[in-house]
């Protein structure tokens, strides 16, 4: 397959071309040749002075022509139907006092607990798919069975995607040239189309509108949880995502779990806020470093979130009435 | 004893995932020592000596650290033994970007941040491309699309690396590495005979001997020119 000609590389696998983008190989004028006699038409003072080592190189092309390869063939290979986590130890060595725990997609399960009392381990324990080699013995099955390792090793396809207060953007792009590039990196059939896809969402989301034109960096926290909720939701591989408080201000919370849900995704989320712990189904109670609790939204509870829903309605009309300079009625 | 070569640019977090590391590997009773490399400067001896980490440093100086490093290993290969270490771990900080203190038969991390930007896997050169491990740091504070976009990034400049996200500050991911890092099988008697993974560049001008005077007259040795073209009219 690299015995081919660049042209005819680059037009059956057009993601041959970030290879050597990324590599700082400029093949423009060499199309006709195969990919060993365009490294072999470098001198061996240039290998040098581009630290470039012909033999690796061709090697690590045809890994990474296969990666893509696997990569694009995933999506309709193996969707995530179901998780399982199956018990293991809390820090003390007693065992977690539940059978089997079976999540499935679009369904959203809260974790509570004190700092410290085990959350990130779990979460670390699904997303390295733990088969009993963690400090808390637990395994992970997907669809009732042991993982490929694929999800553990590969740095394209991973099982978790993770949102939390503290992430920031950091690029200088717009809105528009992060999402394009957040789609190619995916390669994604329609950069242009997932692009408005997720700016529709992402403006579903928050309070206030934002355009394809402002810079990722200068959107308000609202805006900016909205983008990061839209793309993970609609662009990112992970099947799972991983939520760490969403706060309150600038931001539909309700909707924004509704739109992850619709994109099968098992949602998980760290949360002592009573508004979002109650959305979820199930709450999985964390104490020294064990699930020690496993417990059903009960229909008391789901009354109790109504009204703190309208207290939570109340508090936010008069956020409105202030920022508008009038007085509070 | 096993050893494992670290590296990486400068504040990417070595040190901080070097000591949650060992942290997981201490609680399965495996004694670890780690040697700093650096070319000025360092506080990170201290740091490991705090958390009871038999710890050599080795200020390079006037030289260049991966080439202070390869004069060097051997010593402290020797040291790690004599110390009865289970397992060595040496920190350097990459600093050109050029040179790699990567060996042929001993595992190699790079280890580097999200926050360096999206386009610095490409400019790392064999430090990164070279690597059997990368660890991606400080991903806690980008979004799950830079994350994503930096590891596919650092992928396709070395696609036979695993790439393990680490976060330096809570340790997440840093049990797992340790599991990567440590084989009890697997023993280093001495690093006598092995070869680095890429030569380190050809040096040897008037500079590296001690040269201070800027001028053609007192360039000899390996100079290369600057392709400047033609001045435009
Ligand atoms: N937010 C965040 N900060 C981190 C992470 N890892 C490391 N840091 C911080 O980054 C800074 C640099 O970390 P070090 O571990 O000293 O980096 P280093 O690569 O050893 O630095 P040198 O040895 O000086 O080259 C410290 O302030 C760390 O606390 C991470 O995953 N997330
Ligand atoms: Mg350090």
């Amino acid at each position: 397959m690299t015995k081919q000609t660049l042209a005819r590389l680059l037009e059956q696998q057009p993601y041959a071309a970030d290879f050597f983008k990324q590599n700082k190989l400029d093949i423009s004028g060499f199309e006709q040749l195969t990919p060993a006699e365009y490294l072999a038409h470098f001198s061996p003072e240039e290998l040098e002075d581009r630290a470039l080592e012909p033999e690796r190189l061709l090697a690590d092309l045809a890994l990474y022509l296969e990666q893509m390869r696997d990569f694009l063939g995933l999506d309709e290979q193996q969707p995530l139907r179901t998780l399982t986590i199956l018990p293991g130890r809390d820090k003390a060595g007693q065992a977690e006092d539940f059978e089997r725990l079976t999540l499935h997609t679009s369904e959203i399960v809260s974790i509570v607990g004190p700092t410290g009392s085990g959350k990130s381990r779990l979460l670390a324990d699904i997303e390295w798919a733990a088969q009993g080699d963690t400090p808390t013995g637990r395994r992970i099955l997907i669809n009732d069975a042991p993982p490929d390792p694929q999800w553990r090793y590969s740095s394209r396809h991973k099982l978790v995607a993770q949102l939390s207060q503290n992430m920031n953007f950091v690029m200088d792009l717009t809105v528009q040239g992060f999402l394009q590039l957040h789609a190619e990196s995916r390669l994604h059939p329609d950069p242009a189309a997932v692009t408005r896809e997720i700016m529709t969402a992402a403006n579903r989301l928050a309070g206030e509108a934002f355009a394809l034109d402002t810079p990722v960096t200068s959107l308000s926290g609202g805006q900016s949880r909205a983008l990061m909720i839209a793309d993970t939701a609609i662009l990112s591989a992970s099947p799972i995502v991983l939520i760490d408080e969403i706060e309150n201000a600038g931001i539909d919370r309700k909707r924004a779990l509704e739109l992850l849900v619709a994109q099968d995704k098992i949602v998980l989320m760290a949360t002592h806020d009573p508004l979002l712990a109650l959305m979820a189904n199930r709450r999985l109670v964390i104490n020294n470093g064990g699930i020690c609790q496993v417990l059903t939204t009960s229909p008391a509870e789901k009354a109790k979130l109504g009204q703190l829903q309208q207290l939570d309605a109340v508090i936010a009309a008069a956020r409105q009435q202030l920022r508008r300079g009038q007085r509070l009625s | 004893m096993n050893l494992t070569i670290v590296s990486g640019p400068p504040s990417s977090g070595k040190t901080a995932v070097i000591l949650k590391t060992i942290a997981a590997l201490k609680s399965r009773g495996v004694k670890v020592g780690v040697v700093k490399f650096d070319c000025l400067y360092t506080d990170d001896d201290k740091a490991y000596a705090e958390a009871g980490v038999p710890v050599q440093k080795g200020l390079s100086g006037a030289l260049c650290p991966d080439h202070f490093f390869a004069s060097n290993i051997e010593e402290i290969v020797r040291w790690g033994k004599q110390s009865e270490l289970d397992l060595l771990i040496t920190e350097s900080a990459g600093l050109c970007n050029r040179c790699s203190p990567y060996l042929k038969q001993v595992k190699g991390v790079c280890v580097i941040d999200n926050l360096s930007g999206i386009n610095t896997p490409r400019k790392i050169g064999p430090l990164l491309k070279s690597a059997d491990l990368v660890v991606i740091t400080k991903g806690d504070i980008v979004s799950q699309a830079e994350r994503e976009v930096f590891a596919a990034r650092v992928s396709s400049v070395n696609p036979r690396a695993l790439i393990l996200p680490v976060n330096g500050l809570t340790g997440q991911g840093a049990y797992e590495l340790s599991t990567l890092l440590y084989n009890p099988d697997l023993q280093v008697e001495t690093v006598q005979g092995m070869q680095l993974r890429f030569p380190m560049p050809a040096a040897l001008c008037s500079y590296c001997l001690g040269e201070t005077r800027i001028g053609q007259a007192f360039q000899l040795g390996n100079v290369k020119k600057m392709d400047l073209g033609e001045p435009e009219a």
